[in-house]
């Protein structure tokens, strides 16, 4: 994005009414000692869907490009940002470099984590070319972060079952086929995490991103990681730990012995609560206060981006929703969970949170 | 009753007999019940595979998308107001809605057989839950 745009971007949401959606200072509010703290954003699920030639699918393009626009408006900076996977829709090259194309107006240094459905059409070889090793870690001002890959799945599935690359692709891409197959970490990769936290101190906090939840929510919609486990056994002997996933296209928060879990929204869709599938068993965690329902004919409902601190060694999210208003879920330390800073109360849960 | 319409009958229950077909309208057996059940499966099936297709829009997006095992369409709940269309509507008027919109594509008609199996498949999912006109 030019100078000239920024500003005239700038100019144009100095209004009341943008305001109210684009907390610019209430970000300045919450730092104000910025030599320790910091933020980033937090950028998922946009779900770039090629239609033919130059065609893309407008809706979604939309979604991303405004989650990009509002990052760089942010005061003061988040000092990276991270994209969480499902960059594509159904992984193509032309969708994933049309990706990269509105993820590069982004004024920031960015992490990309991996979705499934950038992954199984090429095994995540076009993406890694774009964007690196598909699961790796750095330390942040005493924070370290760690990127996995969680959406492998069985060799069997993967190599053996489909005639195609392209209809593994379609298999996984539906989100309630019964074809699919469940979302892990796998073995390799649970190894070098292990390694990779051998050298970090237990009071160190971690923050963990991975396109699927760590935990168990849903099996029929892949809300789910299989050796979720083993990936929460792994991460028990340090005291903070953070987990934040996308995949989900919701809100969603919970709190398992020391780790915390929050999810993030989609700037493409937003999904049902698996509660709103009547043949289903289902086990949304108790403490998530759902997002409002989507309004279908407000295209961008129920869909946005969020920023993060990691202050207190747990995260804060704060959800920046397009067509909602905006939510906070932070760790509460006299109760030792994420909570929402609103509604957390059942009774301040506002009807459009009550999901059948 | 007319002589012309007591032949009439007659000739209705020789029929009948004739071609053993049972004459009494309310009685079915289990085979009718599996056959019915069946011709309704085979519709489900049909709509299922409408509900996560490409083609029924013009631009690769297909319900299923948003709607994963057509969850959050609550087919109880209609006919229901609409606030953005200022009055009630039947459910089929809504996924004519989302085939335009988020789908760019043409309405069906509404007795189309297509919109049938969507609706057929659509309420399959929602099997078991009480009924709610009008809820929101
Ligand atoms: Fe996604
Ligand atoms: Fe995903």
């Amino acid at each position: 994005m030019s100078k000239t745009t920024r500003r005239d971007f700038l100019k144009t949401t100095g209004t009341l009414a943008a305001m109210s959606t684009l907390p610019l200072s209430m970000v300045e509010l919450a730092f104000a000692d910025a030599s320790r703290n910091f933020t980033f954003a937090y950028i998922s699920d946009a779900h770039i869907q090629h239609i033919s030639g130059t065609k893309f699918v407008r809706n979604w393009d939309r979604g991303l490009i405004r989650a990009v626009a509002e990052t760089n408006l942010l005061v003061p900076k988040p000092e990276f940002v991270v994209f969480g996977g499902d960059l594509a829709q159904l992984g193509t090259k032309e969708e994933l470099d049309h990706g990269a194309e509105l993820l590069s107006k982004l004024n920031y240094k960015m992490y990309c984590v991996m979705g499934e459905h950038d992954y199984y059409l090429d095994l995540g070889e076009y993406w890694s070319k774009l964007y690196g090793p598909q699961h790796y870690s750095w330390d942040h001002r005493g924070v370290h972060f760690v990127v996995l890959n969680s959406i492998l799945t069985y060799d069997d599935w993967t190599f053996n079952r489909w005639p195609s690359a392209a209809q593994r692709m379609l298999e996984m891409a539906g989100l309630d086929n019964p074809n699919g197959s469940p979302f892990m970490v796998g073995e390799k990769q649970r190894e070098w995490l292990k390694a990779d936290l051998a050298k970090v101190q237990k009071d160190t906090p971690i923050v963990v991103f991975s396109h699927s939840p760590l935990q168990k929510i849903y099996k029929g919609w892949n809300f789910w990681t299989e050796d979720a486990d083993e990936v929460q056994a792994i991460l028990e002997p340090y005291d903070r730990v953070n987990v934040v996933y996308g995949h989900v296209h919701q809100i969603q928060y919970n709190q398992i012995a020391n780790i915390s879990f929050n999810s993030v929204m989609a700037t493409a869709w937003p999904w049902p609560y698996p509660q709103s599938y009547a043949q289903a068993e289902h086990a949304l965690p108790k403490l998530t206060i759902p997002m409002n329902r989507a309004d279908p004919f407000h295209e961008r409902d129920a869909t946005g981006w969020q920023f993060i601190d990691v202050n207190t060694g747990r995260v804060a999210l704060r959800y920046n929703l397009y067509n909602n208003t905006s939510r906070t879920v932070a760790f509460n330390p006299k109760t030792g969970r994420p909570e929402d800073s609103l509604f957390q109360d059942p009774a301040r849960m506002i009807d459009p949170q009550v999901h059948y | 009753m007319s002589r012309l319409s007591m032949i009439a009958a007659l000739v209705v229950v020789l029929a009948g007999l004739v071609a053993g077909i049972d004459v009494r309208a309310d009685e079915f057996t289990k085979a009718d019940l599996e056959r019915w059940q069946k011709e309704y499966m085979s519709v489900v099936e049909k709509g299922r595979a409408l509900w996560t297709s490409p083609e029924l829009g013009t631009n690769g997006v297909a319900c299923a998308q948003c709607h994963p095992n057509a969850a959050n369409t609550h087919p109880e709940t209609y006919p229901k107001f609409q606030k953005q269309l200022g009055r009630v509507i039947a459910l089929r008027e809504m996924i004519n809605w989302c085939i335009r919109q988020p789908l760019e594509g043409e309405p069906l008609k509404l007795d189309d057989p297509k919109m049938i199996a969507i609706e057929a498949y659509v309420a399959y999912e929602r099997r078991g839950v009480a009924m709610a006109p009008g809820k929101h």
